[in-house]
């Protein structure tokens, strides 16, 4: 893979410096929409780009996309020149989470291409709308196991919503709209269109819009109308209802429709680990994060519930726990924009298929005409319960014993410094969970994760994007020493390109969630988790490896370091304070906290640990 | 397990039987037979399979080819109301001292010789499964030297088709 030398385009610095390329670029987007004639396929894709809004793509050049990368060099589009293909996909993940938008994210044929393969798993397991565009080999050269080959369409067939691989030029515009389309409608996904090098290089014309075929794409967004009035029945006749919502409420932008249905209903409402931010944090209704981690609170509410209405949720392993026991007593509405969700692991009494905003929005109308009719519900015996559990056992932490400094007070200072309007990224392990657990949302879009695909290395690359789509947004990644040493290569675009986003490493020098595992399940036999050097004892020695500061550093960073619970507060204010570079904080935190509430894997809900060894006293006095 | 026949009306493009294929082995779902070919629609195939398979799982399996892209349509087609046919071509050996009971074996079955020698005669039958399997049992005596089978393909009964006006009705996408 290697990039275009400066030479062969002398006048890309004498433009800037006339300020020209701001001219060109306004230019070009006039042109976006008118047809032209012969033209490459590169150029054609470019417009393409163009037309449907793109301002940005993450990715990296080579062999086989070299001729898009040209047209690239004079477009309004800007290109982020990330270090790792993987650092492209989660970028533009992270930008679509975000903002809400579709993420772009290019790379060249073979391996360009298989190195996106974590992050589309990734949108895909999490329905974010992102398009990938890769080269690949010419169309004659397809099969012959030619250099740089690899068939990515097949390859990604099960991890993307839907692929393409382009096989005449003039298709170009009409395969990237639809593209974009199905991204971003219905339920949303990562798509991938594939460009062979000669389709690029064909001649062709370029028309906008081009029409759409997808005679076999017609996702259901309104719900039926008397399945939202059988729902809104049990609603109201419920006595333990649970609100229980997840991503799709947040991908719908239905928050606001949510808090009137909450309020409307006086139902506690849980946000799953994808569905943070989608309801307030501060509203008294919200019981916290259901599932392995959640609070107690959450997830015995949906333990003892008699009706639990998912709102864009999608039953879990996670959330579930063993499935047989889940929520035994419950009824089910389950509301969801892709019908194959509906039933796949639990049983839906009232299905609803939907688009979250307009579902939620019609429940809300049809609760307040069960009201009118004089059928209202009385929750009180249910909150009091619900206040006991939660005034009992409250999210908590303990010091480590050691005098060292508590991971999970840093995270909830920080969530208390920068605040609800500040973005939040996270990797993958125990740093997520206590980020899920201690900050406060009260936002969507806020929170950011790799949920379902639970891939390590998304913070850093993820936060890049978020900043790039909301540059007047802090954006904090808050990653593990673990998850950090995947991809913090992209701090060195971050650093080069301006993206100024702050990255809190957690760093208790081990895999920290394995390690609890091996703690807890396997006789505190640690296993390959420790990460940093031991001597013959098995015991830490005293030097870094890595130095995170001078990492840092190395990466183009202001690099900080914080070591005892004193500083916590003033090195995270010394990192707000800085708005022109990325910042990362070494964190040094103990190696022994342990996220809690858990449920254990496989276990059921009902077993669910405070603490560990503490099992909450539930009392089987039904309301 | 129930066999179920579902009938799939899918665009006309490269890649979509790989796409169908993967999608039933990823998600453990079992195919007895699959058929694919051109319908009176050239943008348009049709994959007829047959999945064993109990009636939750079946709903998952066409909600999951519902949201392939590619996918138009999906009918079930339920035995009593559809004709379904498989196609098997089987060589036979029959010497001549055999070669009678080979012929009315055919006769019974409304078999077609389609190839015959000093040695072996080969046979093209059409018919339900049930009615192949049998005539493979009368056969099997004999000598069966080789033999290549067709998955199902199958149409409803009636007046109605899956395109057309009057269509059948699609196996519901909402739940």
């Amino acid at each position: 893979m290697s990039t275009t030398t400066p030479s062969e385009h002398p006048t890309r610095e004498a433009a800037a410096a006339l300020a020209g390329v701001e001219t060109g670029a306004r230019s070009v987007a006039e042109a976006a929409h008118t047809p032209a004639q012969g033209i490459t396929g590169a150029q054609s894709l470019v417009r393409s780009l163009e037309a449907v809004g793109v301002d940005v793509v993450f990715g990296i050049p080579g062999g086989a996309i070299l001729p898009l990368y040209d047209p690239l060099f004079d477009s309004r589009v800007r290109h982020v020149l990330v270090r790792h293909e993987q650092g492209a996909g989660h970028a533009a993940t992270g930008y679509a989470q975000a903002t809400g938008r579709v993420g772009v994210c290019m790379a060249t044929s073979g391996p360009g291409a298989t190195n996106l393969v974590t992050p589309l798993a990734d949108a895909y397991m999490d329905s974010v709308p992102i398009v990938a565009i890769t080269g690949q080999v010419p169309s004659g050269a397809i099969g012959t196991d030619a250099f740089q080959e690899a068939d990515i369409r097949g390859i990604t067939m099960p991890i993307t919503k839907h692929n393409f691989l382009v096989t005449d030029a003039a298709e170009i515009p009409q395969r990237i709209a639809e593209a974009f389309h199905l991204a971003s409608t219905g339920r949303p996904g990562p798509v991938l269109v594939d460009v062979p090098k000669d389709i690029l290089q064909a001649t062709t014309d370029f028309s906008w819009p081009p029409r759409l075929d997808l005679p076999g794409y017609k996702p259901t967004t309104r719900p039926h109308g008397k399945q939202v009035r059988e729902a809104a029945a049990l609603i109201t006749a419920a006595r333990r209802p649970v609100l229980y919502v997840g991503g799709g409420v947040i991908k719908a932008g239905a928050s606001e429709e949510l808090l009137e249905l909450a309020h409307l209903t006086g139902a506690p409402v849980v946000t799953t680990l994808m569905a943070r931010g989608a309801y307030p944090d501060s509203d008294p209704q919200n019981l916290g994060m259901p599932g392995m981690h959640g609070t107690v609170a959450a997830v015995t509410a949906l333990q003892k519930a008699d009706l639990l209405v998912a709102l864009g949720a999608r039953f879990d392993d996670r959330v579930t726990g063993n499935l047989d026991s889940f929520a035994p007593e419950a009824r089910i509405v389950h509301a969801d924009i892709d019908p194959a969700e509906i039933g796949k692991n639990r049983k839906a009494d009232v299905p609803i298929v939907g688009d979250a905003k307009e579902t939620i929005a019609e429940l809300v109308t049809a609760v307040r005409a069960e009201h009118e009719a004089g059928r209202t519900p009385d929750l009180a015996a249910w909150w009091t319960q619900l206040d006991d559990w939660r005034d009992r056992y409250p999210l908590g932490y303990d010091w480590p014993e050691d005098g060292a400094l508590s991971p999970q007070y840093v995270i909830e200072r920080l969530g208390a410094i920068a605040g609800p309007d500040a973005i939040y990224t996270s990797g993958v392990g125990q740093h997520q969970m206590w980020a899920a657990q201690f900050i406060k949302y009260e936002k969507p879009g806020t929170w950011l994760n790799s949920g379902g695909a639970g891939t390590m290395g998304y913070a850093v690359p993820a936060a890049m994007g978020a900043k790039y789509g909301c540059p007047d947004t802090t954006v904090w990644a808050i990653d593990g020493d673990g998850c950090f040493q995947m991809t913090n290569q992209e701090l060195a675009t971050c650093a080069i390109e301006g993206i100024p986003v702050k990255v809190a490493i957690i760093n208790n020098g081990n895999l920290g969630m394995v390690r609890q595992w091996q703690t807890l399940f396997y006789e505190g036999r640690y296993s390959n988790t420790k990460l940093h050097p031991v001597d013959e004892n098995g015991e830490r020695k005293p030097v870094r490896i890595p130095d995170f500061v001078a990492l840092a550093e190395a990466l183009g960073c202001v690099g900080l370091r914080c070591e005892s619970r004193e500083d916590v507060d003033a090195v995270i204010e010394k990192a707000m304070a800085i708005t022109d570079a990325p910042v990362v904080i070494d964190f040094v935190v103990g190696a022994d906290a342990q996220v809690w509430p858990m449920v254990a894997a496989g276990a059921s809900n009902d077993d669910i640990l405070a603490a560990r060894g503490l099992r909450p006293v539930f009392g089987d006095d039904h309301v | 397990m129930t066999r179920h026949t579902l009938s799939v009306l899918v665009e006309n493009k490269s890649g979509v039987l790989a796409r169908v294929s993967a999608l039933f082995s990823r998600r453990g779902f079992n195919i007895e037979s699959l058929a694919v070919g051109p319908t009176e629609n050239p943008d348009l195939s049709r994959m007829t399979i047959v999945v064993d398979a109990e009636s939750a799982p079946l709903e998952q399996i066409t909600k999951q080819l519902n949201k392939l892209i590619e996918v138009i349509k999906i009918v079930e087609l339920e035995s009593d109301a559809a004709v379904q046919r498989e196609l098997l071509l089987v060589k036979v050996r029959a010497p001549m001292a055999d070669r009678t009971q080979v012929l009315q074996t055919a006769d019974l079955f409304r078999a077609r010789v389609i190839d015959v020698n000093t040695d072996t005669v080969t046979l093209e039958a059409t018919g339900t499964p049930d009615k192949l399997q049998a005539l493979l049992a009368v056969l099997a005596p004999l000598g069966i030297k080789e033999m290549a089978q067709s998955g199902t393909v199958a149409l409803g009964r009636g007046p109605r088709s899956m395109s057309g006006a009057g269509t059948l009705r699609p196996v519901e996408r909402t739940a």
